[in-house]
């Protein structure tokens, strides 16, 4: 049990610090993907289906997609010139270290590492559905009208493009 | 713009599909070399010669007029005259080639050996699988090689084949009727009784003054 | 006979210890999926070599084995021995783990669909949500292949791909969600139950309703345009961007991105087959002594027969004619569909319901169709110069 969680865990992040470090950017956006999947593995092995595969349907289906779209079509092929760190590196992880610190004091000083562990709720997909459609309905509006705004918004650009030529 | 187009076509093709295990029209394929599309009457690609009856060295229709040598746009066709005659069709001496070549790999099909022989001893074989192995030797087809007989002329290309026989046939004809007139000639100067010495003589001295 | 397979299988496990049993009962099960899969992919590739052949008026291969069949033994050995160009340009870790990265999950998106009573690899709650979401991920392998190859072509027909790939989920998932709502589960295995029963002769596969056939067909076309099959192959066209995306492939890895491809095409299949045409039960009443396998993959075979005819009869779609299919028809007739599948679910069993719901499909189709076809000016070409 806890071996598999090291081992997401790892996966996980060692992606996101590839996505940070690596030179060229779209290795930068593969190993990004590389994250997102771990943490879909992290999902899938806290017994949440739904969010497992909906992170990898949105987030590798999509969002990495479109990631390396966006990097592809502004100029992001040619490998950069100068170094990856910045001048002021060591002061940079010494400011990381300290935040570290003061968030990982905090949660282990609070309840929830003392107070006992909740049974896991035995939740279904279809509870999700229903409780989308009774209680939290007006954000799931919400955020369709978001969506289709952006939709909209996306069809804008893309046509106004074509006009102007 | 409802789809009926689709539809038509994919009726179509499934009426190629089933009709092509039944129906020679919708599978079209001739698989060669099991197979071979049966060629057409003018096909032409390499030339060989023709002899009558079954010897090849007597019956070659061939006389060596080195017509065609001269005419060969490429040049490919060697032949030697022969030193001595032999009968031809129609009985006449007639010269022979004692060496007749050609090059497979230089003739270009054009046919105008065939249209320039007075003969009709050279004509076009539609026979193409002619490749070897030995690049240098083998292409240079001798009399031997390129001679056929008349019988298979006569299967490969009917409607030339009887042309050339009918004018054959004529000439042939022609000279056995001469021969015959010459003979009957002949026969009759023999017959007619030959003139006494004393007539001849008392003609003689006449002309004479 | 029908549970031949699964006894078979138990009967194997028994030999391991007990604490492994469960491990090698899902190496088993993976092993008879990547077999049979892998083998009826061979089988695919020479059918439809010979199926086009036949429909082109010709033989297709015949020379390899009795009537062709042994020609994947052929092209096997012809892609393994060829040599593995790599450009000296590309990216090689990413140029090597495209085809790993589309492989893997085409077969982990098998391992949801009941081949058969009680022969599915997994049994999830959210199996068509797996099987969605696995399907998305062979999109990133498209563009790593296009990408790594630092070809213009390779590059531009990834892109054309990939946005072929997301403009055609969109009616994919909207058109099962139909399916879905009226089974009311997400398992594979639920909604094949749902389909189970026969109604006086017929069976009650989601396919002999209206939002049922219309589903399916928006499914299926939708299913061609995923696996890159004709005639939405645009971006492997052979005769436009030759190959596309795969251009820089050779020998294996080659091998490897039509294994995927053809795989892509039973996944989704198989899917198709679970949601509307009833998985493996038997069409009618009195067929179901014939063991369930064969009833799925008798309709598998006949999907892919269909496949390779459509394929073999249309010209390809260019790219806007593409994408205008998918976003101003596919996309209203699936959102249309599903409302007709909730007002089907409404109404409740009748004559009214048959005859509304056809209404309510057939209407908009028309409708759209004619829109469409007229809204395209057909006229005389303008030319414009370039400022």
């Amino acid at each position: 049990m806890l071996a598999r969680f090291i081992i997401l865990a790892l996966v996980t992040v060692i992606g996101a610090i590839g996505a940070l470090s690596l030179r060229n950017l779209i290795h930068c956006a593969l190993s990004v993907t590389v994250a997102f999947a771990g943490l879909a593995a992290l999902y899938l092995q806290l017994d949440s289906q739904f969010v497992g595969f909906a992170q990898i349907l949105v987030y590798i289906g999509a969002v990495a997609i479109l990631i390396v779209f966006a990097v592809l079509l502004t100029r992001g092929s040619e490998a950069p010139e100068q170094s990856i760190l910045s001048s002021s590196w060591l002061k940079g992880i010494a400011v990381a270290l300290a935040v570290f610190g003061v968030l990982a004091g905090t949660i282990v000083r609070s309840s929830l590492t003392h107070a006992s562990l909740p049974t896991a709720p035995e939740f279904s997909i279809r509870q999700l559905g229903e409780q989308l459609m009774t209680k939290d309905l007006l954000p799931l509006e919400v955020i369709g009208l978001l969506l289709t705004a952006a939709l909209i918004g996306a069809v804008i650009i893309a046509m106004h493009d074509k006009e102007a030529k | 713009m409802l789809g009926e187009g689709i539809i038509k076509g994919m009726v179509e093709t499934a009426r190629n599909f089933a009709g092509s295990f039944v129906d020679e029209d919708r599978l079209t394929t001739v698989q060669y070399p099991e197979e071979r599309l049966p060629q057409k009457e003018a096909a032409r690609n390499f030339p060989f010669l023709v002899y009558d009856g079954k010897d090849p060295e007597a019956g070659l229709r061939c006389v060596a007029c080195q017509i065609c040598e001269k005419e060969c746009p490429p040049q490919c066709i060697y032949i030697t005259k022969s030193k001595d005659r032999k009968p031809d069709h129609a009985g006449k001496p007639q010269f022979f080639p004692a060496v007749f070549d050609i090059d497979v790999s230089v003739c270009m099909s054009c046919q105008i050996c065939v249209e320039v022989c007075p003969f009709d001893a050279i004509k076009m074989d539609t026979e193409f699988e002619l490749s070897t192995d030995d690049r240098f030797g083998d292409l240079l087809q001798h009399k031997e090689d390129l001679a056929r007989p008349n019988t298979y002329f006569q299967k490969l290309h009917p409607t030339d084949a009887a042309e050339s026989d009918a004018r054959l046939a004529a000439e042939r004809a022609k000279a056995e009727a001469k021969q015959k007139a010459d003979a009957e000639a002949k026969a009759k100067a023999a017959a007619v009784p030959k003139p006494s010495p004393a007539q001849v003589s008392n003609v003689v001295p006449a002309l004479a003054k | 006979m029908d549970q031949l397979p699964i006894t078979f299988k138990h009967w194997l496990v028994e030999f391991a210890p007990a604490e492994y049993q469960p491990l090698v009962s899902a190496i088993i099960s993976t092993a008879a999926i990547i077999g049979v899969f892998a083998s009826l992919f061979a089988l695919t590739t020479v059918l439809e070599r010979k199926g086009l052949g036949r429909i082109q008026n010709r033989y297709g291969p015949n020379r390899v084995g009795p009537f062709g069949f042994f020609q994947p033994i052929a092209d096997g050995v012809k892609a393994l021995i060829k040599e593995d160009i790599v450009p000296r340009a590309a990216d090689n870790l990413v140029h090597f783990m495209a085809p790993l990265v589309l492989v893997a999950p085409v077969f982990l998106a098998l391992a949801v669909i009941p081949m058969g009573r009680n022969l599915v690899a997994l049994d999830m709650g959210g199996g068509v949500l797996f099987f969605f979401a696995v399907g998305a991920a062979t999109e990133l392998s498209v563009f790593m292949a296009g990408w790594s190859s630092r070809n213009k072509y390779s590059l531009l027909g990834a892109m054309r791909a990939i946005a072929q790939m997301i403009s055609y989920e969109v009616p994919l998932i909207i058109s099962s969600v139909s399916v879905i709502m009226i089974a009311g589960s997400l398992s594979t295995v639920r909604i094949v139950e749902a389909q189970a029963g026969y109604d006086g002769g017929l069976p009650h596969w989601f396919v002999l309703t209206p939002w049922g056939l219309a589903g399916f067909f928006l499914f299926m076309i939708a299913a061609a345009a995923e696996s890159n099959r004709s005639p939405f192959d645009l971006p492997e066209g052979e005769s436009e961007i030759i190959a596309g995306y795969y251009i820089e492939y050779s020998g294996f890895k080659f091998a490897l991105f039509f294994l995927g491809e053809y795989i892509g095409m039973f996944a989704v299949s198989g899917m198709a087959i679970t949601l509307f045409l009833g998985g493996w039960h038997a069409p009618f009443e009195f067929l179901t002594w014939v063991p369930s396998y064969i009833w799925f993959f008798g309709k598998l075979l006949t999907l892919i027969a269909v496949f390779i005819w459509v394929r073999g009869t249309l010209p390809r779609l260019r790219m806007d004619q593409l994408m205008n299919f998918a976003w101003k028809f596919m996309l209203p007739m699936a959102l249309i569909n599903l409302l007709t599948a909730g007002i089907w679910h409404l109404l409740g069993p009748g004559f009214s319901r048959w005859l509304i719901c056809s209404i309510l499909v057939l209407g908009p189709y028309w409708i759209l169709g004619r829109a469409l076809f007229q809204a395209k000016n057909v006229g005389k070409r303008i030319y414009q110069y370039a400022e």
